[in-house]
């Protein structure tokens, strides 16, 4: 099982305790490439996953009223220098479930690679998921990473969901995400990628605000250096009375990096209310100044804000 | 306090975007002074900071610029930095993912950064996890920045504007800060258009229309500085 060993190693170089993570208190689905590692159920946290030559398939059910106290794990990764995984994953929430998910994408050793995930998650009424996405690349630049995903959350629901790649190349990035948010219900999308060498970034992000009171907000920050590209697309449409929805992207670029980003807002409803800021620039030179000011070069300055940034 | 200047600005003149805006300005802080420039806005105050500091654009046309009689005019900011000079901004910039505990430590502070928000009237029970982004109000973020360069214990301090804005520190917490910057031995160029604060220092000058027009005894150069505020003039009917 040498996959295994390697899958081990990447987890503690992320600073995440396999033991942990395998613990029979800790619901689970490990994956690398096609073959299915690990899967485990915890009361009130049921998980069905299968691996068949097209990809993994994966079905997590949290019962309703169920406050999932330690966070359940997604680990995804390839350990070849060539492959393909496929990831498709259902989630269900039941009303006023409460869950924490971690999904580890763990491809630092493949030169070229896809991995692409289709994800179609429901979060039932008075439901709140933080969901945490994290990429580990490698240096070769060659991985192609596809996420996708449609959400619903129903009245009351909570999401807050955080995606970044932001350790090694990233090669070719194209998130599609898809976000419905029903009555009362808040979601908070917030994306984080830095780009290199020849990295080319698609970022879509769309949340539609269907419910009455529903409150979004998309966050994107994005840094590109070398000859990288980025394209941010941050959609919010507000469609209720009372719809409150914001679009907030902040790139930097260095060297001759290229990004482009599309806040687009659109309202059908009199009582609704969409506002969006861009920007788009070089790294601020009053930042520079003042962490110069502490007597840190500009290499080191223009780290901390990036890295800042991209927190 | 030792003879040897620790600041000489000698016959320094700047001009920005092609106007006049520094003229033949002398300047000379002993170590360990608390020195207070005083002078109405567009006077060129934080121009002779960020000049100082040795922020882009800000390098002198003429004159001589010395540090410990070190000639500093052709460094960069972070060498300056590390000779000792710092600088906190009238309006200091907000840095996301960085915490307030984070932005003290950075270069090789010499105070607690507990302590030094304590001292700055900012709870560090409270602060320290605190982002130094926008969530911070504007007066939050010019205490933490004062903060930040009491626990750096430069060799020279300098403060630009620290009274101004709202929800600032008072007068009186304000003359705290900089009486802990003199606990350290630290050098404080004190720049303000209040003239109370002078009262605290150990020499004062008047800045007008780019000039220092009057140096000396904090008491005099109030009193000239009250006599013979002027709002856009060249400094040269300021002097006598």
């Amino acid at each position: 099982m040498a996959d295994l060993e390697q899958l081990y190693q990447a987890l503690g170089m992320i600073g995440e305790d396999p033991g942990r993570i395998l613990s029979s208190d800790s619901a689970h689905v490990v994956a690398y490439g096609h073959q299915l590692v690990s899967q485990q159920s915890i009361p009130g946290v049921l998980i069905t996953a299968q691996a068949t030559d097209k990809g993994i398939k994966a079905k997590i059910i949290i019962a309703e009223g169920r406050q999932v106290e330690q966070p359940i794990h997604l680990c995804f990764g390839l350990f070849k220098r060539f492959g393909v995984q496929n990831v498709a994953l259902e989630l269900i929430m039941g009303a006023n479930a409460k869950a924490t998910l971690w999904s580890h994408c763990l491809f630092s050793v493949p030169d070229v690679a896809r991995h692409a995930m289709d994800a179609v998650i429901r979060i039932g009424p008075g439901a709140e998921l933080r969901y945490q996405e994290a990429h580990y690349h490698g240096a070769s630049g060659g991985m192609e990473v596809v996420p996708r995903a449609r959400i619903e959350l129903e009245r009351g629901a909570r999401l807050f969901s955080d995606f970044s790649l932001v350790t090694g190349m990233v090669g070719k990035l194209d998130v599609d995400f898809d976000v419905n948010v029903g009555e009362n219900a808040v979601a908070e999308l917030t994306s984080k990628v830095f780009g290199h060498g020849t990295d080319k970034i698609r970022l879509k992000e769309r949340l539609v605000l269907v419910g009455r009171n529903a409150r979004g907000l998309i966050k994107s920050r994005v840094a590109v250096e070398d000859d990288a590209r980025a394209e941010v697309i941050g959609i919010t449409e507000g469609n209720a009375a009372g719809a409150r929805g914001h679009v907030d992207c902040t790139e930097i670029i260095k060297d001759r990096g290229v990004v482009s980003a599309s806040p687009r807002v659109k309202v059908t409803h009199p009582e609704a209310k969409v506002t969006h800021e861009a920007a788009i620039g070089s790294v601020d030179r009053q930042q520079m100044e003042t962490l110069m000011a502490r007597g840190l070069t500009p290499e080191e300055a223009v780290y901390r804000i990036v890295g800042g940034l991209l927190r | 306090m030792n003879d040897t200047p620790l600041l000489e600005l000698r016959h320094i003149s700047l001009r920005l975007d092609g106007r006049q805006v520094l003229r033949d300005v002398e300047l000379i802080l002993s170590p360990g002074e608390i020195h207070v420039l005083l002078g109405a806005n567009g006077s060129g105050k934080s121009t002779l900071a960020y000049l100082v500091m040795g922020c882009g654009g800000y390098r002198p046309e003429n004159g001589e610029l010395l540090f410990g009689g070190l000639s500093i005019a052709e460094l960069p900011i972070h060498e300056r930095a590390r000779l000792g000079i710092s600088l906190a901004w009238q309006e200091p910039a907000r840095f996301e993912g960085l915490t307030v505990a984070e932005y003290l430590a950075l270069g090789s502070p010499s105070r607690s950064a507990a302590e030094c928000l304590d001292r700055v009237g900012l709870p560090h029970q409270e602060y320290l996890s605190r982002m130094a982004d926008k969530t911070l109000s504007g007066g939050e973020r010019k205490r933490v920045e004062l903060a930040a360069l009491l626990a750096l214990g430069p060799k020279l301090a300098i403060l630009d504007e620290p009274t101004a804005g709202v929800d600032m520190l008072s007068l009186g917490e304000i003359i705290a800060v900089v009486e802990s910057f003199r606990e350290t031995g630290s050098t404080v160029l004190l720049i303000t258009h209040q003239e109370e604060l002078a009262a605290h220092a150990d020499r004062a000058s008047q800045l007008c229309g780019g000039r220092i027009v009057f140096s000396g005894p904090p008491e005099e150069v109030v009193a000239h500085y009250k006599a013979r505020l002027c709002r856009r003039c060249d400094g040269e009917t300021c002097h006598g």
